[in-house]
Formats: structure tokens, sequence, C-alpha cells
């Protein structure tokens, strides 16, 4: 048996160490159980042919045809989606004990955190770079340049660093895996409710008001630009600031909810 | 009398592992622990006996810094909880009631993983895995996920990953519960070689068996308080003298249960003094 370490002071390198680790720990669950992660990938994917291909006759999009408005409004919400699986994969560590047994080591609050928020955006790429190419396989294309998609590229995972302190947030408020359902169905309206699949301006005008200031429709609209592709005619202060918006709004979520998540990370008292 | 106090005075007092005096914690209006105080000294293995609701959990999730007590104050490993929770937590193992382990994950890698939180180095931790899967009879499983690992192998690992830096001080929470007396007896014998090493044990149970078997002291915990303290046989004694003249069997730790605390240790209900107990 080896003998008792002396423990060693807090230390940034040790606060990395940390933080790597448990992303590590999220890149070994896709190792071990590639399935769901396929399956969380090309769930997006399906409802872009879905709703490209069944729903998109329909839709009178002005310039472009209705594939190249939907791809921006579901990458959007493909980032929208990282929500539910942050909410299933915290229930699950508080349901199996292993918040627990990392809450008694002596690893940071914030070690905890931003190990998962780093492995969440690692998802986010992937999950953008499927959707990406699913995105030109069926006709979507970027037309201002590789800078401003690139840009529009950061605007989703800054909506999406956002909606991971959501997440982490409501995980460890929901505890129970059972009630991450919740959350599941809850993100559709939050979902349908913005510019993602139809401009606003169709909707009775005090929907169409909340469904503009949605934070997924800031992103979409402002990627929507940066990657020039189509939008219904939208006018109204939030169409025209999109960019600002979308700048704006993930960071008001995060200011919001990184503090309360990592305050209810500490204060698992039960 | 005068000469055994003296005799037990003179006796080198053991260092103090675990020191709790006067905690006190409330979740709303149920009071969880109420005036809890408890010494447990270095190297031994002290069983908290109580029903379901007694305080036991609460008493151990304060000692082991995941729950701030309200009032009082507790030492572990010569650290307070409160003030000093990270030194604490290098210094200490927990066990709780449910195998708290990843279950995507292998064996191994669950034991890396937190051997890496726990900073070891990448190889460090990678043998310690290792040391510790062949240990607990695991290496077999070693590369197999969790989930398919049954009750008795999940509580071996679980007993293994707090065992990574060979604490000090170990915690225990009700460690058997659930597991078929087979697996049972295989978490004893881990805990009793643990004990030969050294490690200091707080163990809580339901089980007056387990105390029996396990542990040096025990104390038995009531309505947030401990209500006794002593080795097994001191606590069968105090009963004893009333029951001699009555029956001639030694008490049971069931019976000296009933005595202390009126109610009955599995079920926690109150049960009518009967002429045997009075």
């Amino acid at each position: 048996m080896s003998t008792f370490t002396a423990p060693q002071s807090t230390t940034t390198t040790g606060w990395l160490r940390d933080a790597a680790t448990l992303t590590g720990r999220v890149l070994r669950h896709w190792k071990r159980r590639p399935g769901s992660l396929v399956v969380s990938l090309l769930f997006p994917v399906l409802m872009v042919l879905m709703f490209g291909y069944l729903f998109g006759g329909a839709m009178a999009v002005p310039d472009g045809g209705y594939m190249a408005f939907l791809i921006p409004g579901m990458l959007a919400m493909t980032m929208l989606f990282g929500l539910e699986t942050m909410v299933v994969s915290v229930t699950t560590d508080t349901a199996k004990g292993v918040t627990e047994r990392i809450r008694a080591m002596p690893v940071t609050a914030t070690a905890v955190l931003a190990g998962r928020s780093t492995a969440d955006l690692l998802n986010a790429i992937v999950a953008l770079a499927v959707m990406l190419i699913t995105g030109l396989l069926v006709g979507w294309t970027a037309h201002r340049g590789l800078g401003l998609a690139l840009g529009a590229i950061g605007l989703l995972l800054w909506l999406r660093f956002a909606f991971t302190w959501v997440g982490i947030y409501l995980g460890l408020l929901l505890k129970t895996p059972e009630s991450a359902v919740a959350v599941q169905i809850l993100v559709w309206p939050v979902g349908f409710l913005s510019s993602a699949f139809v401009s606003p301006d169709t909707m009775p005008g005090w929907l169409g008001t909340i469904a503009t200031w949605n934070p997924l429709s800031a992103t979409a609209t402002a990627i929507r630009d940066l990657f020039g592709n189509p939008d219904w005619n939208t006018h109204g202060w939030a169409a025209e600031h999109s960019i600002l918006i979308a700048l704006i709004w993930p960071a008001v979520l995060t200011a919001i909810f990184l503090p309360l998540a990592l305050a209810s990370y500490r204060r698992l008292d039960r | 009398m005068m000469y055994e106090e003296g005799f037990a005075r003179s006796l080198p007092r053991p260092e103090v592992a675990i020191r709790a005096l006067d905690l006190g914690k409330s979740f709303g209006a149920h009071t969880a622990l109420d005036g809890f105080s408890l010494d447990v000294g270095a190297g031994t293995v002290c069983g908290l006996l109580g029903p379901n609701g007694a305080g036991k959990t609460t008493a151990v999730r304060i000692l082991t810094t995941l729950t701030r007590p309200d009032s009082g104050q507790a030492q572990v490993a010569g650290f307070d909880v409160v003030r000093d929770p990270r030194q604490v937590r290098y210094r200490i193992g927990l066990v709780g009631q449910n195998a708290s382990l990843d279950e995507i994950l292998s064996g191994c890698e669950n034991l890396v993983m937190f051997g890496r939180l726990l900073r070891l180095s990448a190889a460090a931790a990678r043998r310690r895995a290792e040391e510790l899967l062949e240990q607990f009879d695991l290496a077999a499983a070693a590369n197999q996920p969790v989930a398919d690992y049954s009750g008795g192998m999940r509580r071996r690992l679980d007993l293994a990953a707090s065992l990574i830096l060979s604490p000090p001080v170990l915690f225990l929470d009700e460690p058997t519960t659930g597991l078929d007396p087979r697996a049972r007896i295989d978490v004893w014998s881990s805990i009793r070689s643990l004990v030969g090493s050294g490690t200091t044990v707080l163990l809580t149970t339901q089980y007056l068996e387990e105390a029996d078997q396990l542990c040096d002291q025990i104390a038995v915990i009531d309505a947030g308080q401990v209500v006794a303290h002593g080795t097994p046989d001191e606590l069968k004694a105090k009963v004893g003298p009333d029951r001699v003249e009555t029956i001639t069997r030694k008490p049971s730790l069931d019976e000296v249960f009933l005595h202390l605390t009126g109610h009955h240790p599995s079920t926690g209900r109150a049960e009518p003094m009967t002429e045997n107990t009075r």
C-alpha cells in the first residue's frame, strides 16, 4: 500500500488539470457509448431533412429557398439541444453519487464546472461540423466569405456557452434524470417560439415580439446575416441589431446562470 | 473504583482523529442533529448505530465537508471541517450509502480519474488503480464498464476509490446496506484489513451484528444526539445488571438499543417497556 501523500497547494496548473481530467471523462463517455453521441448528432440532421423537405415546399422564403433559411435556424437549435444533454448528464451524476464523491474531494467547484463546460463546447463543435456538412449537402452555402462564417460559428458557440450554464444550473436544481424529461419537452416551445423555423412576422403580434426577442432568434438572425443567407423582411430594432443582441443575450444568460450554477454546486446540502 | 479511575487516566490517550462538538443541523422544521458530540481515537473503528432518521448520515455529511453545520464544530484529521474543508478532503475517504461511481467508465478508468483528481500523476494514478483493483479482487473486471458490475463489485470498487490516497480517516455510511450476505462478508473482510493498516474508521450502520463484528467503539445515536458511547461489551454491560436475574444469556445489541432509546433499531418505532427491559 502506498503511503499517504501530502496534499499539494492549490495552483493554477492543478486547477487546469482537474478541469482537463473532468473534460477527459466526458470524452471517454463518447468513446464508451458512441451510440448516444451519434444519435444526438444525427437528430438535428433528421430535423433538417424533415423540415426542409416535408414543410419546406410550403414555405415562401424570399430569394434563396427554405433550406437556406432553415440551416442557420437549425444551427442555433442544435446549440439549444445541448441543454438537454447537459441536464441529463448533470442529473445522472447526482443520482449516481459521482457529484457527491467529487464534492468530497479536494477539487474546486469552478474546476468541476469548467471541465463540464469545456466538454460541452467540444461536443458543440462536433455537432456544428456535422450540421454544416449536412447543410452543404442539401444545398446551403455561406456567401460572405470565411471570416464572417467563422464569426457566425463564434456566435453559435457563444450562445452554447450560455446554454451550458443554464443546463448545469437546471441539472443541479432538478437532481433526478427523470425530471430532465421536462427540460427535453420545454426545449421545443423555446425553439419554435423563435425565428429558427419561421419568421416572427408571420406570428400574431405579441407572440412575434416574444419570438423576436428570444435569444435563439438573435443568434439565428445574426448568423443568417453573416452567412449571407436569406431572411424574411424583419423590421424593428431587434432584427436590425441582431449581431449586437446575439453578443449581449448569451452574456446576460451567463452572468445570471454561471453564478447560480456555481452557488448551487457549492450548496448541494440536500 | 478509585484505582480503576486512576489507571484509566494514566493510560496514554489516543490521538483523536474525529472530533465533533455539539453539532446542530436542521433542514427546515426537521432537526437532524441536536448537540451531536463524538470523539473517535486514531486507528480505531467507531460504529455510529441508530435507526433511520436518527441523524447518522447528516453527521457523516458534516464530517466529510458535504454539509455545513448550523452550530457546533468538528475536526477531522486535525483540520476544521468548516474552515479548512480542502485539507480535510485530502485526508478522508467516503463510501456513501450508494456506490458513487461513473457507470459508463470501467472500474480502472474510475480509479484513474479519481486518482488524477487527487493530484496523482498519470503514471501514479494508473499504478495505484491497478494495485487497488488487485487488492479488491476486481482485476479481472478492470476494463468492464461499471454498469456491468454486480452490487458487491460496485461496493468494493467504491471502497477502493475511497482509498486511493490511503486516507488516514475513512467514513463508511451504511457500507453493506442492500448487499446480499456473501457480498456483505466480502466488504467486512475488506474493512477489517484496512483497520489492520491503522486507518481510523467511522462506520454508520443499522445492523447491530455489523457494529458488533467490526467496531472497537459504538456510539448509539438517537434523535440527533449520541445517547451512549462505549465498547460493544460496555454497552451490553450497561444493560446487563438489570437483566441477570430475569435472563441468563448476554443481552444482544438489539436489546441494548431498545433499552437506551426506548424503540427498536430496525423500525425506529417506540415500543412499550416490557418486563424484561424493566
